[in-house]
């Protein structure tokens, strides 16, 4: 039996965070749960604890790559075999992360996105989001020699050599599209499932459409960077 | 030898020894002293040689002689920046790594406390 973690970043996501874990535990009883409070102003991290779910209280906010990072650092620490990433935002339905764990369970992959572009989804990004997700999906296809289609997804499983990587080598600031490429690097295999997404339940969007132009500029600079990068697995 | 010399010599000598007094203080690191001490004592050659910066322009074809002064001032203090980008860089890794070790021994010891009341 393969053990299961749960890994849920949250900064301040006190409106979102109790259906997150509620759903997780009716769906997947048997798998942990991990709420990685980043420096939550709010009571994120209380809620999380009262609901059962073991959090990790970052001392100040670090960002979700160093967030994310201590759920792999933790589950590896635990010995999990599969760590899921679920945003605290309910923006990733709980009931489709079987969908993530099977590949990984089977071996077929090291690291399974669930793509809101493929099949039945009815997401429909703003214009800017979609150009961005396109070029990233572009170019990350490019380099990995994959079709892609989901690369900002944070909706993702890992497989336990996967962790043991993200425990040395781990990006800091919009990490999503960086690990792909990293993890392509290393040699570790990279697959998509279909999933289908919520809309946000609580919260803002993390970015607004200028932030949005910046980010991909950056996140753009930084796969780059990643190809000269020497990656050891 | 002029008065603009004697200001110079007694300025490179004040720099080197309080280069070396914050070293003596615990202020200043050995390893990140090392480009600062190696700039005093060249400050202060070229204060006491004032015919040096003089031959190494002539030598390297530079028809101001100051400007050598001001290129070498230049890459020396670009090199000293770049350097500091490093080590903040390995600070900042080294801070991420002992954030997260304290945040999950945190978790590990609230753990143990309750299963130890139960």
């Amino acid at each position: 039996m393969n053990r299961v973690l749960v890994i849920i970043p949250a900064y301040n996501e006190a409106e979102s965070v109790e259906g997150v874990i509620s759903s997780v535990k009716k769906e997947l009883p048997d798998a942990g749960i991990l709420v990685v409070n980043d420096g939550s102003t709010d009571t994120t991290g209380h809620i999380a604890k009262k609901l059962g779910a073991t959090v990790i209280d970052l001392p100040y906010n670090m960002g979700i790559g160093a967030a994310m990072q201590t759920g792999y650092k933790y589950a590896a620490n635990m010995g999990y075999d599969i760590a899921v990433q679920v945003d605290a935002d309910g923006q990733h339905p709980p009931d489709q992360i079987k969908h993530l764990i099977g590949p990984a369970m089977e071996g077929r992959a090291d690291m399974v996105i669930g793509s809101r572009f493929l099949g039945t989804g009815e997401y429909q990004p703003s214009l800017a989001r979609n150009i961005g997700i396109k070029v990233f999906a572009m170019v990350v296809s490019m380099i990995t020699g994959h079709r892609l289609t989901d690369t900002t997804s944070g909706f993702r499983a890992a497989s336990k050599e996967a962790i043991r990587f993200f425990t040395q080598t781990y990006p800091e600031d919009y990490p999503e599209v960086e690990v792909v490429v990293l993890l392509h690097k290393a040699g570790f295999h990279i697959m998509e499932v279909p999933v289908n997404m919520e809309p946000r339940s609580g919260g803002k969007s993390s970015i607004t459409p200028l932030q949005a132009i910046y980010y991909m500029i950056k996140v753009l600079l930084a796969v780059f960077i990643d190809m000269l990068k020497k990656v050891e697995r | 030898m002029q008065s603009i010399q004697i200001l110079a010599i007694i300025f490179s000598i004040g720099v080197f020894v309080g280069i070396v007094d914050l070293i003596r203080r615990g202020m200043l690191k050995e390893q990140y002293a090392i480009l600062w001490l190696i700039s005093a004592v060249i400050l202060l050659v070229l204060s006491v040689w004032r015919g040096l910066l003089d031959k190494i322009a002539r030598v390297l074809e530079v028809v101001y002689p100051p400007a050598l002064l001001f290129l070498v001032a230049f890459v020396f203090l670009l090199l000293i920046v770049l350097h500091f980008s490093v080590i903040i860089s390995d600070i900042s890794e080294k801070n991420k790594k002992i954030s997260q070790e304290i945040a999950m021994l945190k978790t590990r010891l609230e753990e143990m406390r309750k299963g130890g009341k139960r």
